[in-house]
């Protein structure tokens, strides 16, 4: 009997430590599970991670972000307090901070528009971006020279053919 | 007796193809500019291998096959198709070299789905790419829309009945000023004063939303280019949906629908007669496919319940209907939402819309509103026949810029045209079924690509069957140029290979 009770203890326990845990640590989704079953996951709270790419767009008290997990980009409805800790966003020259965004799932918001769109309440950096520096491609630029000799080439010989 | 082509059509041939090229090389100094303002070495280096080798082909064509002579009908239309399919491959060398499309093949779907103004995309992490290569992307949509022969028309070829035949090959048979020529600078001149306006909006707006203005300008130049021109284009993978601005998706509306009124219309109106909008024929028709087509995907999507306010519904439904109906393709929804979201109600109404296009001498693409309109003056024409008695003579007639009598000959070409789209649609949704796509899904593909719009229900991707690709890319092409030069350059073929001497 006092085994039977100590089984059922350790039962409810790991059952209470699974519910926490998926709560506070969700595991994140990607942006395609999200939008290919935007209909099961509406209204829900969501773990999604990310590069912040393009511009952070301020919108008064809150801010636009797109973060792309490689898949898509999602936009990330966000307080202004929360975007000013980026730092980085990705574009050509630079690799955008790395988030991770717990927030509300909206497959057609209310407040905008019907855009498929994350509510975000809570905002983790991951990683943060750098810049990327460009280093000049040999290959490229001696194909680029031997081109322009072969176009040089043409010119004189239609300057000979003139002649 | 079919004649096979002499040495002398090859010469001419060559020697125009020779300088269309050497227009497009000009067209690639754009992007150079832009790579040195933002300090985009290999970007620049990208242009600077791809407008060598266009130069090397035009100066070598013009050489080999330098001639006096004139371009007769065939040879005209030969010029066109060739050029196109050139301006592809050469188009997709810079976008190759950028290392942000997994094949060659890839770089060419893009540049043929730019020069034919659909915005289909195959490029892998865009919102990675360089201004210089976006700025490309989107120029390419802009010279593509007024036509690759216009701009050559416009700098390198003198007024001759050569260039008239070039002109119509390209899907032009309008002619805006009494020569083709100052049709051509009339083209240039309406698309630069409206480039500069919407540019001026959409940067402002982009700046008002948020955006860097240097970033906002940027954006606001591409996304005029795509949406005028109706390509579809964006510089973010996002498309339209990256900005979350209800006054970007009004100001990309009326862009839209300017894009798909006919150039001779927007000439009128310039003259000041704005009448001309109220009585003109593919306006009228234009208006009443929007409300029936936006009727039918309104009704799908009530069915879903996935927009329960009235207000949604309408910002989701019409952007997505009047960017197919101009032929755009831009998107505030996801690709997959049209499969996962929408019903086969609404997905109907959006390819009927797609199916259907602009207006003739416009940058849309698909069948048109001068030929809906013409097919249904037919209609009703033979309904009065029935309906009056028999010795009643029934005239039609249609308003489009002046009062037209309607002919058989008329209603023959608009009905053949109407044909052939919908057998391009038809065939191209069979190849997307044989490749295991469900029906509605592959019609959608196939009329957005057959009718240059570019909308996707997800089709299109980098890991689609590379025959899938090819075909979307002929559907392009011969969708673009209205099949004419495509036919004609199917029967030079069959004439070099069969004919006699």
């Amino acid at each position: 009997m006092r085994r039977r009770n100590q089984k059922i203890r350790i039962c409810l326990l790991s059952s209470v430590l699974c519910l926490l845990s998926s709560v506070c640590f969700a595991q994140t989704l990607s942006s395609t599970e999200l939008i290919n079953n935007a209909k099961q996951y509406d209204g829900k709270l969501i773990t999604y991670s990310g590069e912040v790419i393009g511009d952070v767009m301020s919108r008064g008290e809150f801010a636009w972000v797109n973060i792309n997990d490689g898949q898509n980009a999602l936009g990330v409805w966000i307080s202004s307090a929360l975007a000013q800790e980026i730092k980085f966003t990705g574009n050509y020259k630079s690799r955008g901070d790395r988030l991770e965004i717990v927030g509300e799932f909206h497959h057609a918001c209310p407040e905008h528009g019907g855009d498929l769109d994350i509510h975000g309440r809570l905002l983790r950096k991951i990683a943060s971006g750098r810049m990327v520096k460009e280093k000049l491609n040999f290959d490229k630029a001696s194909l680029s020279f031997i081109l322009l000799g072969a176009l040089f080439l043409i010119w004189i010989l239609t300057l000979f053919k003139r002649k | 007796m079919i004649l096979r082509p002499r040495l002398e059509d090859l010469k001419i041939i060559g020697f125009y193809l020779g300088k269309i090229i050497l227009g497009l090389a000009l067209t690639m100094v754009i992007p150079i500019l832009i790579a040195l303002c933002f300090g985009e070495i290999n970007p620049a280096l990208d242009f600077f291998i791809s407008i060598e080798i266009s130069a090397l082909l035009g100066l070598l064509l013009i050489k080999i096959c330098q001639t006096n002579k004139d371009l007769n009908w065939m040879q005209g239309m030969i010029v066109v198709s060739l050029s196109w399919v050139v301006a592809m491959i050469l188009g997709a060398i810079p976008l190759y070299l950028s290392g942000h499309w997994k094949s060659f093949l890839d770089a060419c779907f893009d540049a043929m789905s730019g020069f034919a103004t659909t915005g289909l995309t195959l490029v892998q992490d865009l919102d990675h790419l360089s201004y210089t290569h976006n700025l490309w992307r989107h120029l390419i949509m802009f010279l593509g829309g007024q036509g690759i022969v216009v701009i050559a028309l416009s700098f390198f070829v003198r007024g001759s009945s050569g260039a008239f035949k070039m002109y119509v090959g390209e899907a032009r048979d309008e002619k805006i000023m009494p020569n083709v020529i100052n049709t051509s600078r009339f083209i240039w001149m309406v698309s630069i004063v409206y480039l500069i306006l919407g540019t001026l909006a959409l940067g402002l707006t982009g700046i008002f939303n948020g955006m860097k203005p240097l970033n906002s300008f940027f954006h606001g130049a591409c996304i005029f280019m795509a949406a005028f021109d109706t390509g579809g284009f964006s510089p973010q993978s996002q498309n339209i949906l990256y900005y979350h601005s209800f006054a970007y998706e009004v100001i990309t509306v009326i862009l839209m629908v300017l894009g798909a009124l006919n150039f001779k219309l927007h000439y009128h109106l310039w003259m000041g007669n704005r009448k001309e909008i109220i009585k003109n024929i593919e306006t009228r028709t234009l208006l009443v496919t929007i409300i029936a087509t936006f009727s039918v995907v309104a009704v799908g999507l009530a069915q879903t319940g996935i927009y329960p306010a009235a207000a949604m519904l309408f910002r989701k439904g019409f952007y997505q209907l009047i960017s197919g109906h101009t032929g755009t393709g831009f998107q505030t929804i996801y690709a997959q939402q049209f499969g996962a979201d929408w019903n086969p109600l609404a997905l109907v109404g959006v390819i009927l819309a797609m199916a259907l296009g602009g207006a003739v001498c416009s940058t849309t693409g698909a069948i048109k509103m001068l030929r809906i309109g013409i097919i249904f003056k037919a209609f009703k024409e033979d309904l009065k026949r029935i309906i009056m008695p028999e010795r009643a003579i029934v005239i039609e007639k249609f308003h489009h810029i002046r009062e037209v009598f309607l002919e058989d000959k008329l209603v023959r070409g608009a009905l053949m045209i109407t044909l052939a789209y919908i057998i391009l649609y038809g065939l191209g949704a069979l190849v997307g079924m044989f490749y295991g796509y469900p029906f509605l899904e592959a019609l959608f593909e196939s009329t957005s690509a057959a009718a240059n719009v570019g909308l996707s229900c997800g089709i299109t991707n980098i890991d689609m069957p590379a025959m899938l690709k090819v075909t979307y890319i002929l559907q392009m092409w011969a969708g673009r140029l209205e099949f004419m030069s495509v036919f004609t350059i199917l029967g030079f073929l069959f004439a070099s290979i069969k004919g006699k001497r």
